[in-house]
């Protein structure tokens, strides 16, 4: 069981980060995150099944493609929506449906669309029989952190990144360009949510729905883990995790996916800006 | 019996301690002002006693009674009124109509019936506070006005709500000399009228020439309380706005 | 020495003439002032006359639409960003089928109840949020009815996924369309003078700074849920009023559908003026029937459209159309 909460965890914060360095960095709330993430799986797919090009370069394709496309919906679109909070929300939630329900009409449904396993077969951990495909993901996710950690600790791209998001104005009087960074930043979450997309989606089969719910996760995550705040999205996603597996094996597995749901009200309730959120001005409540 | 008091009030934001250990007494019908370097804590304290913030321990009171933890807005029907450093007026609203918006509140419907039409009684007051009656300035909509009107606007709000203890903070901000000089006889009628004021200000010659006592704070404490030429001369105070002098 | 040339709007005269005690002056002034009020109301119910069954049908559906459209609109303007305009739908829907299914109340009680509970039960579930800022409300408009969609999957309670059906259906043709017709006019006449009397200052007031309407003496808790009421009641009336008239209510109540909708509409036709929501209902909604062929798919159109219209046009059409209306532009020289 602490094995499964372990994974699931992992899977949950891989999940949510793309969704959170987008939102961290340029405070665009990329509300197609689940619709990017669901497109990864299919392009891959596209290009493994129908286009039988090796395993691994689908997976550079899928993400490079992603990425451009997640970028493009920043320059063409949101580029003009610039500080409207709220057409912002509007609009990548809008391109989001237009990507899942396209795909849908295109009839991308069923057993057909799934991405076979890296390493098929499985081994013993305390216990617990975990298939080899999940202790990937793990190491994915992990290694995805520690690269990211550096990157925006310790690279001139990566402390661009967080000066951004700080103060855009400030940034700007420096001679950093808070809109081509905002660019990269929406442009390298749809390529961390392709990449979770990847490796996860060989675990089950791809489905549009599952587009929505993993918009819903990743707003879980971040909101109880708190925005801008890294440490926040690993500790929501571990809280919501275990949550998730408890609640599969004591209660019943359909309510899963309202466990995401249910935290996230109860935070926003008590604590708006999450755990280790740093917005202090939403503490006022009135 | 105090008019208002603030004890021991406390206020953190995850590990930032915003307003530590800060008691002061206000009596009524003076000046008081609340001075202290960028990020001291003067406006989170605003906020605390004004019921936009909790505090995390403490207590104020206003009258002898306890108004700690209040709903803003009953704090407001208290008589306790305030301004914002933001100035962020109702933007589609035309002028005279943002100042129609208190009146609606239970503490202006009180009073009673006298009060008079809505229309005409925001009229009266923004001619008042400066706007040229019959001109169609109080007709524009909030969002063309300059910024001078729009300060006007903001003290004519809390003449609307009927106010006893007004709190400004930072009215002076972005005004020019010549419009500090029209303002400031307007807050002083309020005093010689018998209200209470406590004004939160960087513009210290201005406050110093119009205020009884002043409380300076930094860095989310009072240092030092007193009248303006007290103030002015304390090494304290010199200190924490100007820094420490090296020595050679 | 250059000319530069900008282009200025002035009002035209007729506008500036109408505005004031002068526009009981002709009968061109007043007509000038009553046609874009009256106009619309005419064109619908002639076409509602005169359309074949099927159009009247569509008619029926869109002016419910419109009214969503227009709910939506209202608790925009009070700042209160709904993503999830299903919900209240939803509950409407609910409680009047269930009211009709488990207690067989008849329709004429079950969609007034059914309008005031939904009302009650969306500001209840909403009541929470309403001390969120901004973007944080608008997240949880979100997940609440996506949320209450796998509740009632999971725990199956009134029929679950699929429902119950077999209601009591609204009598004949000409009901119905009566209703929705009447409805929609009369919920848009109404809105608008709300908005405009000094009550409704205080929603719009709401909106532009809510601090301030809190440090002016109102408990602006209390005005959103009046206007969380008001706006949900609208919705749950039209889900209500649907149930019967599909003679069944199941999770399809919940569509991602209704959520988007209003939003569009309000988007293409113009937001913060209640009649340009309703301008939009009525593109879109025969629009999406006649795409119905379509399926899903008419959800990427209204997406799509919504988007274009977000960057292309953000202030709507019914901005643009009455700018056109009462001013002109011009090119003038400055030297």
């Amino acid at each position: 069981m602490i094995v499964y909460g372990f994974i699931n965890s992992i899977i949950l914060a891989l999940i949510a980060l793309g969704f959170s360095i987008t939102f961290g960095i340029s405070r665009v709330a990329n509300f197609a995150h689940g619709a990017f993430y669901v497109f990864g799986g299919v392009v891959t797919w596209f290009f493994l099944m129908k286009m039988g090009l090796p395993y691994v370069l689908s997976a550079i394709m899928a993400v490079l493609i992603v990425g451009i496309v997640g970028g493009l919906m920043y320059r063409l679109l949101l580029v003009r929506l610039r500080g409207l909070e709220l057409s912002e929300v509007i609009t990548t939630f809008a391109v989001g449906i237009i990507i899942l329900e396209l795909m849908r009409s295109a009839g991308i449904m069923g057993f057909e669309y799934r991405l076979p396993s890296f390493i098929p077969g499985s081994t013993e951990i305390l216990g617990t029989y975990v298939g080899y495909q999940r202790i990937f993901i793990v190491i994915t996710g992990l290694l995805l952190l520690a690269i990211l950690y550096l990157f925006v600790h310790h690279t001139k791209l990566g402390l661009s990144f967080r000066g951004v998001a700080q103060e855009d104005h400030t940034a700007l009087s420096l001679g950093i360009n808070p809109d081509r960074i905002s660019m990269l930043s929406v442009t390298m979450g749809s390529m961390i949510c392709t990449i979770a997309a990847i490796v996860i989606l060989p675990l089950g089969t791809i489905s549009v729905d599952e587009g929505y719910d993993i918009l819903l996760k990743s707003l879980a995550v971040c909101i109880i883990g708190g925005l801008e705040s890294a440490t926040g999205v690993i500790v929501a996603s571990f809280i919501i995790g275990y949550a998730e597996v408890l609640t599969s094996m004591y209660i019943s597995s359909t309510l899963t996916m309202v466990v995401p749901l249910a935290c996230m009200l109860l935070i926003l309730l008590i604590r708006p800006s999450g755990l280790f959120g740093k917005h202090k001005e939403l503490e006022e409540r009135i | 019996m105090s008019y208002f008091r603030v004890e021991n009030l406390r206020k953190t934001f995850g590990g930032i301690v915003a307003v530590n250990n800060v008691s002061f007494e206000v009596k009524k019908g003076s000046l008081v002002g609340i001075i202290g370097p960028n990020g001291c804590g003067k406006t989170t304290l605003v906020n605390l006693i004004t019921g936009f913030l909790k505090p995390n321990s403490g207590r104020i009171y206003f009258k002898d009674k306890d108004i700690t933890g209040m709903r803003a807005s009953k704090i407001a029907n208290k008589g306790i009124g305030r301004t914002f450093q933001m100035v962020k007026p109702f933007y589609r609203l035309p002028a005279f109509k943002n100042i129609i918006i208190p009146l609606f509140s239970p503490k202006v419907k009180e009073l009673g019936e006298h009060y008079g039409d809505k229309e005409s009684v925001a009229l009266n007051i923004l001619e008042d506070i400066g706007f040229e009656r019959d001109s169609s300035v109080p007709f524009k909509p909030a969002s063309v006005l300059p910024h001078g009107y729009l300060k006007r606007l903001e003290i004519a709000r809390i003449i609307a709500l009927q106010s006893e203890l007004l709190i400004f903070d930072e009215l002076y901000s972005g005004l020019s000399l010549a419009e500090v000089a029209s303002i400031s006889p307007i807050i002083e009628r309020f005093v010689e009228d018998g209200k209470t004021v406590i004004m939160i200000e960087h513009r210290l010659k201005e406050l110093f020439r119009i205020a009884d006592k002043v409380i300076v704070m930094d860095q989310g404490e009072i240092i030092a309380e007193g009248s303006p030429g007290v103030i002015m001369k304390n090494e304290k105070v010199k200190k924490a706005y100007l820094g420490v002098e090296l020595k050679r | 020495m250059s000319d530069t040339r900008r282009k200025e709007r002035i009002d035209r005269c007729i506008k500036a003439v109408t505005d004031d005690i002068f526009c009981l002056s002709s009968m061109r002034e007043m007509g000038y002032l009553i046609l874009p009020r009256v106009l619309p109301v005419f064109i619908v119910v002639m076409a509602v006359i005169l359309f074949p069954l099927y159009w009247k049908k569509v008619m029926i559906i869109t002016c419910i639409m419109g009214i969503m459209a227009i709910s939506w609109d209202f608790m925009a303007s009070c700042g209160l960003i709904s993503l999830g305009q299903a919900l209240y739908f939803a509950m409407g829907a609910y409680t009047a089928g269930g009211l009709n299914y488990y207690l067989g109340l008849p329709i004429y009680l079950s969609i007034p109840i059914g309008t005031i509970a939904g009302g009650l039960l969306s500001t209840i579930l909403i009541f929470p949020a309403l001390r969120l800022r901004g973007i944080y409300f608008s997240m949880v408009t979100l997940i609440i009815p996506l949320m209450l969609m796998r509740i009632i999957e999971a725990t199956k309670i009134i029929g679950g996924t699929e429902g119950v059906s077999g209601l009591n259906s609204l009598p004949g043709t000409w009901p119905p369309i009566i209703i929705s017709v009447t409805a929609v006019w009369l919920v848009l006449f109404s809105m608008r003078r709300l908005i405009s009397s000094d009550y409704g200052l205080i929603f719009v007031a709401l909106m532009d700074n809510d601090r301030a309407v809190e440090a002016s003496g109102l408990n602006i808790l209390w005005f959103k849920v009046q206007a969380i009421f008001l706006g949900s009641a609208l919705c749950s009336f039209c889900g209500a009023f649907m149930t019967h008239y599909y003679m069944s209510v199941g999770i399809s109540a919940f569509a991602l559908d209704l959520s988007i909708f209003p939003i569009a509409a309000s988007v293409i036709g113009g937001m913060g003026t209640l009649a340009g929501p309703l301008l939009g209902a009525f593109i879109l909604g025969p629009l999406s029937e006649a795409l119905r062929s379509f399926g899903t798919f008419r959800i990427v159109i209204y997406s799509a459209l919504l988007v274009a219209f977000i960057v292309g046009l953000p202030e709507g059409l019914f901005h643009f159309l009455r700018r056109k209306y009462e001013q002109i532009e011009r090119w003038t020289e400055e030297k």
